[in-house]
């Protein structure tokens, strides 16, 4: 890794390797908690939180970590992030914890985090490092983000929690339910794929 | 605790409040290991073995260890390491004893330790307050609801492989089209009073 690339590692982790909709990593949450905007967003946030401070960890202790031994010292230091980042929720912010439940702790087992860990910052520098989990975390944020907004418009007729739609407009019910989560990312995976097509088409 | 709460957590954990399509849990192997019906048959039962062994020792864990001596923040780094330590056991153990059960759950076995499902059900087993039976119970359900939503997902890409999509939708998109539908098709019965 050259240095000074630090706007590449942003931007692939943010566009070109978004770890949602290129990678389909770290779907659970993905899908369970962005029945709105907000949901999505603060999700997000939590996960760039403990990615950034895991890999920036992780790449600081690489070299104290016997090979063998590495995964379980990762999930280790990953899983004592959590607790923080729940513990600080809970403290701070307990009604959107008591939203995201269960996700938080789950974060432990988000395949994002450890797969960051594992390929890049087992291999790169602490502020590298520290960068690529930003950038992999808001590529993450962004996607929920999005598919919050779009269930979130279409499921209740608001955004970010203000009501824009007219009167007459009735939302439908089924895009903030668990099927709409489904939907939602199925088409917005699709129309990646048509536009990559229609870009290699014309390439 | 009676006959009537056992049936009711098991009809809940594998219609009801189905972990994929209500809960959100295992996603991951969810789209990843639906290609093949028999590859996802294999998966659920590896699933099922390791969830409800976990959901036992950790329940354990919990009330004898963790909740005495007021560490109950260390929930989550502790049954974390539990699942990884179990998968790993079960692994061994499996190869050891039976190389025809090791040839066909082996490949699913280091996956499921990043499976939420195994933490979730762990974690949602403390929290709704379940007794030990009912911790086993409730942990066997749910595997048996996931190994369901995961083989019906198969079946369904297996012929979906052979038939005329727009060619964006191909692959993984039209496989969570796939799944929505059978989302919408478990809310009937979200109406289910039991």
């Amino acid at each position: 890794m050259e240095k000074n690339n630090y706007g590449k590692i942003l931007f692939e982790g943010i566009f070109t390797g978004n770890p949602v909709f290129i990678l389909l990593l770290g779907l659970c949450p993905t899908l369970g908690v962005t029945s709105s905007a907000i949901n999505g967003m603060s999700m997000g946030l939590a996960v760039v939180a403990v990615l950034a401070c895991s890999n920036a960890l992780i790449s600081a202790f690489k070299k104290l970590i016997p090979d063998q031994v590495r995964i379980p010292a990762f999930i280790m230091i990953i899983a004592s992030l959590v607790t923080i980042v729940e513990m600080v929720m809970k403290a701070y912010t307990p009604d959107l914890y008591k939203v995201l439940g269960l996700f938080i702790p789950l974060i432990v087992v988000n395949c994002i985090v450890l797969g960051r860990a594992e390929s890049f910052a087992s291999k790169n520098g602490v502020f590298a490092s520290l960068v690529d989990g930003v950038g992999t975390g808001l590529g993450f944020t962004l996607s929920l983000t999005v598919l919050g907004a779009i269930r979130e418009v279409l499921g209740n007729g608001s955004i970010f929690n203000i009501k824009f739609a007219p009167a007459g407009f009735t939302p439908a019910l089924i895009f903030i339910l668990a099927p709409g989560a489904f939907l939602t990312i199925g088409c917005i995976i699709a129309t990646l794929n048509y536009l990559k097509m229609k870009k290699s088409k014309e390439g | 605790m009676t006959f009537g709460s056992i049936f009711s957590i098991i009809v809940g954990s594998i219609f009801i409040n189905n972990v994929i399509f209500a809960k959100f849990l295992g996603c991951c192997p969810f789209v990843g290991v639906s290609k093949k019906i028999d590859a996802s048959l294999g998966m659920g039962m590896a699933v099922t073995f390791v969830i409800t062994l976990a959901s036992g020792i950790t329940w354990l864990v919990y009330h004898f260890l963790l909740a005495p001596f007021g560490l109950d923040y260390l929930q989550t780094i502790a049954f974390i390491l539990i699942i990884a330590a179990l998968v790993q056991f079960v692994e061994m153990a499996i190869a050891k004893t039976s190389p025809s059960l090791y040839k066909a759950l082996g490949v699913f076995l280091p996956l499921i330790t990043t499976n939420c499902a195994v933490l979730g059900v762990a974690i949602i087993n403390i929290q709704e307050g379940f007794n030990f039976i009912e911790t086993l119970v409730n942990g066997f359900s749910v595997a048996v609801g996931f190994s369901l939503a995961l083989v019906l997902l198969a079946g369904i890409r297996e012929r979906i492989e052979y038939s005329a999509i727009p060619a964006p939708f191909k692959g993984v998109p039209i496989a969570f089209i796939s799944a929505g539908l059978l989302a919408m098709a478990f809310m009937g019965f979200s109406g289910m009073q039991i």
